[in-house]
């Protein structure tokens, strides 16, 4: 017996979700077709061009960029790597050791840097920074990335890894492995789609920020965030437009990969 | 695992020494010296250059004393400011004779109040504050700061104001007719009653977005610097800098010699550097101010030395900036934090 | 959360003794370079400023004197309550509360469309939401300052389809701001929700159809009482960091509009200079922060028992 009205359709929630989507990318998608505007003024449409795509790799302000990018990119990969390889030690610790003392305080400071605001942080950092007589630079930026960029890291691989049981390495074990060949010829394979999209959040998380790493920057450092936005301040320019399509492009690349690693995974099993 | 880490941390330490020879550090106004004269210079010292920038001479003076000192070389700092920061001891001293080129100063420029005989600075560039307004949106007479800070009808809510109390602060006291650094508790009321009613008048407080919002219409008045507005007028904004009877700010920006700059030798080429006429004229027709350097006439875009902003009519009253004391400065902070904390 | 959870994964003992030490490097980096810097601004909230940047180490209360009473422009009046730092708080939190929910009226019904899709598709739409999240916070800001300009594209198009004859000044409002927050972090708001509708019971709404409820009411009686905490769990994730945001504000407000993240900056970036006031503000906002979480913490502990 059919009921006589479809208990999960509400009138206008289809048409709120395409509102929501055409809200997430109208203005993404408008700012990538500007990019290709072949007219100075940004308002202004004159024709199809990549003259501001090559403006960012050749132009007056294509060095600025390319340092910020690599400062970037080798921050992002140092952060992301390392917080993830502490992130994986601390969920084997939190899925396979029992019960230690201090496993709940540790889980609570794992999330800490999703809980503090980004202002909170920012400011406590350059306090620190400052106080401990830290000269500000990459390496400040490094590790103030590294910090918040272990609980992303962190969400991905304790997901996974509730859902491998523990009996493969129990066999190994039984066959005389050591633990640390448990782990490394056994679990750590096993966690793998998880490792990966951990890192690539955390990778993004990196490549993301801009208020913190404001804070705790020093002289001359960019990264492109901030690059960015000390040039946007004088005003939308557009090889900003071209650049952000870029960073745009590669975000998604990363998520897509992410996406489809994470599914990968779960299909194997 | 810890071999990934120590490794990782030991290549980004790598990265971010910075004390190797051949640097120059400089802390600048935003869109004020040209990216190919800093290429030129790098390329004819071999030095590489890093620069980072700011919008407004407090911001400067905040910058370098959140960072740690021996971060920058040089800075460029307004007239009062290059004072304020000799107070604070964050300046460097240099002789004459380390500067081939000091003789090129111009004579009037070389004993100033803020810098007597030039000990820490050299003159960068110099102009004036006021505002502009477009002439499309409002038709009437310009001439006076009424139309900042008691704007008539078709200006208001499309003012945009500088983010800086010196300046801001000092229009406003011109307005008043009422001395800089006063302590007269009726006068230091009657400019903080005049800001926060004019508030309500204004759309936007900013600096590095002063020419782009008249440019693109979004704001159709706006305090503006003289070679600022002049770009703005290039670019296609209908304004005009207006010379307003109750008095204009000038200043003159100066490159400063840190404390502890990590690139003495450096820094001295730099502003050497600076000093050569066809180099101040390169920045003059960039940035379209005045320099301060014997001989560039020569160089100039002529568009540029006979600009309306920077050849203002005769009679204007212009005057610097002054650096209160603290007491004193305290209560014009109070009075600017005041008006940015308020809804 | 994760460690909590019940099942046998998670109660395995197979690497025993090992806890501590896997986790020492969690304890060392957050330890040393988060929990610490809180501490230390939580000290520098009572030292003394010193004038345009810095402080000098002397023990006081001014900067929440400062943040609390309004002793006058001169500082000798008898000390009244200072509203306007708490009224830019209460903006804040009440901009960041509207965005929150804007949010929940966009993401709620997104969340359920998407739930009720069949399976094989949920995560395809799923995806599709957390894209723009991965894309960075201050391109989307600048974008949307973009779209919403006086002469961009929105009013171009509006202009042109005639809906409106004047163009719409939305740049340098407080709208700008609360569209910039929602913009920022509604697919916080769409997973969470989504997450609790897809555990949810259908037999429940047909229970309620078959007693005559029309869909509507089910709807307020019935579902939204069961994915209540999933509801409450996307609001906080955005409401919480909207309320300390910079560059909504700053980009979208014209940084006329005054809210907590930009007061703080202007104490140690801008003029302000005065890095106790920002520390003590800090200490306020995080204060303000960790007792929403509590509260929330507390709540969920008593669904649960």
């Amino acid at each position: 017996m059919a009921a006589p009205i479809d208990i999960r359709r509400f009138t206008g929630f289809r048409a709120l979700t395409i509102l929501c989507l055409v809200v997430l990318y109208a203005p993404l998608v408008i700012v990538a077709i500007y990019s290709f505007n072949d007219s100075t003024s940004i308002t202004r449409w004159g024709g199809l061009s990549f003259k501001w795509y090559f403006d960012v790799f050749s132009g007056p302000e294509a060095p600025k960029f390319r340092a910020a990018a690599i400062n970037s990119f080798t921050i992002a990969l140092g952060a992301a790597t390392c917080a993830t390889t502490i992130a994986t030690a601390a969920a084997v610790a939190m899925h396979r050791t029992g019960r230690f003392r201090g496993k709940t305080a540790s889980l609570a400071l794992i999330n800490l840097p999703l809980m503090v605001p980004e202002i909170v942080t920012a400011v406590a950092s350059l306090i620190f920074f400052i106080s401990i007589g830290f000269k500000t630079g990459v390496m400040t930026i490094f590790i103030a990335h590294l910090v918040f960029c272990i609980p992303f890291a962190y969400l991905p691989i304790s997901a996974r890894m509730q859902s491998i049981p523990d009996s493969y390495e129990q066999a190994a074990m039984d066959l005389y492995a050591t633990p640390w060949e448990a782990f490394r010829l056994v679990l750590l394979p096993l966690m793998v789609p998880g490792i990966l999209s951990g890192f690539l959040l955390a990778f993004i998380i990196s490549l993301d920020d801009f208020l913190i790493t404001n804070f705790v920057k020093g002289a001359g450092i960019e990264t492109l965030p901030t690059a960015i936005f000390g040039s946007v301040k004088q005003g939308v320019k557009p090889n900003i437009m071209a650049i952000s399509t870029l960073l745009l492009g590669v975000s998604v690349v990363l998520v897509t990969l992410s996406w489809f690693v994470g599914r990968a995974g779960q299909s194997k099993r | 695992m810890k071999t990934i880490l120590t490794s990782t941390a030991l290549a980004l330490t790598l990265a971010s020494a910075s004390d190797a020879e051949g640097k120059l550090s400089i802390y600048h106004w935003f869109e004020y010296i040209p990216q190919e004269l800093l290429d030129t210079f790098a390329a004819e010292y071999d030095v590489e250059v890093t620069m980072d920038t700011f919008d407004s001479n407090e911001a400067l003076l905040a910058a370098l004393k959140a960072g740690k000192p021996g971060e920058y070389d040089v800075a460029v700092s307004g007239d009062y400011m290059v004072q304020i920061m000799a107070d604070e001891g964050m300046l460097n001293t240099f002789e004459p004779s380390e500067l081939a080129n000091f003789g090129n100063i111009q004579d009037q420029l070389v004993d100033v109040s803020f810098d007597p005989g030039r000990k820490s600075s050299i003159p960068y560039q110099w102009g004036s504050t006021s505002f502009s307004v477009n002439k499309e949106v409002y038709g009437g007479p310009l001439e006076s700061l009424s139309l900042i800070f008691e704007p008539p009808a078709e200006l208001k809510g499309k003012v945009n104001v500088l983010d800086t109390s010196g300046e801001t602060l000092t229009l406003a006291s011109l307005y008043l007719d009422i001395p800089q650094c006063s302590s007269d508790r009726d006068q230091l009321k009657a400019l903080n009653t005049l800001v926060q009613t004019a508030k309500a008048d204004w759309a936007s407080f900013g600096s590095d977005v002063a020419k782009d919002v008249l440019v693109s219409g979004d704001a159709a008045a706006g305090m503006i610097w003289s070679g600022f507005s002049a770009k703005a007028r290039g670019e296609g904004a209908p304004i005009e800098y207006v010379f307003p009877k109750e008095g204009m700010i000038v200043w003159m920006d100066n490159v400063v010699l840190l404390k502890d700059a990590p690139n003495r030798e450096n820094a001295l080429k730099f502003m050497d550097f600076l000093l050569e006429p066809e180099n101040a004229a390169a920045v003059t027709n960039y940035a379209q101010y005045t320099a301060g350097v014997k001989g560039v006439e020569a160089f100039l875009d002529p568009e540029v030395a006979n600009s309306p902003e920077s050849n203002p009519p005769e009679g204007v009253k212009g005057v610097f900036v002054e650096a209160c004391a603290q007491d004193v400065q305290e209560m014009y902070d109070a009075i600017w934090t005041n008006l940015k904390k308020l809804a | 959360m994760a460690g909590a959870a019940p099942g046998g994964a998670s109660r395995s003992e197979i690497y025993r003794g090992n806890g501590p030490r896997l986790m020492l490097p969690i304890w060392v980096f957050i330890g040393i370079f988060l929990v610490m810097p809180v501490v230390m601004m939580a000290v520098h909230s009572f030292l003394t400023k010193e004038f345009r940047g810095g402080v000098i180490w002397e023990f006081t209360f001014a900067a929440y004197d400062q943040f609390f009473f309004d002793r006058g422009l001169f500082g000798d009046e008898p000390p009244k309550i200072e509203w306007t730092y708490i009224g830019i708080f209460w903006r804040s939190i009440w901009q960041a509360g509207l965005a929150t929910v804007f949010s929940l009226l966009i993401g709620f019904p997104t969340a359920w469309f998407i739930a009720t899709r069949k399976p094989n598709v949920r995560p395809g739409w799923l995806f599709l939401i957390t894209i723009p999240y991965w894309v960075n916070l201050l391109i989307r800001t600048v974008s949307m300052k973009f779209l919403i300009r006086d002469t961009g594209p929105l009013n171009e198009f509006l202009l042109w389809s005639g809906v409106i004859s004047e163009p719409l000044s939305l740049v340098n409002t407080n709208f700008a701001v609360q569209l910039g927050l929602f913009y920022s972090y509604l697919p916080f708001m769409v997973l969470p929700v989504y997450a609790a509708v897809e555990r949810y019971d259908f037999s429940l709404s047909e229970a309620a159809a078959d007693l005559y409820s029309d869909n509507w009411t089910t709807l307020r009686l019935v579902i939204l009482p069961v994915v209540k905490p999933g509801i409450v769990a996307g609001c906080i994730l955005v409401f919480v960091p909207s309320l300390g945001a910079f560059l909504a504000p700053d980009l979208l407000g014209g940084a006329k509009t005054f809210m907590i993240g930009s007061l703080i900056e202007e104490q140690f970036k801008g003029a302000a200079g005065n890095w106790p006031f920002g520390a003590a503000a800090a200490m306020i906002l995080l204060a303000i922060v960790l007792g929403v979480l509590l509260l929330h913490a507390h709540a969920q502990t008593r669904v649960e028992r």
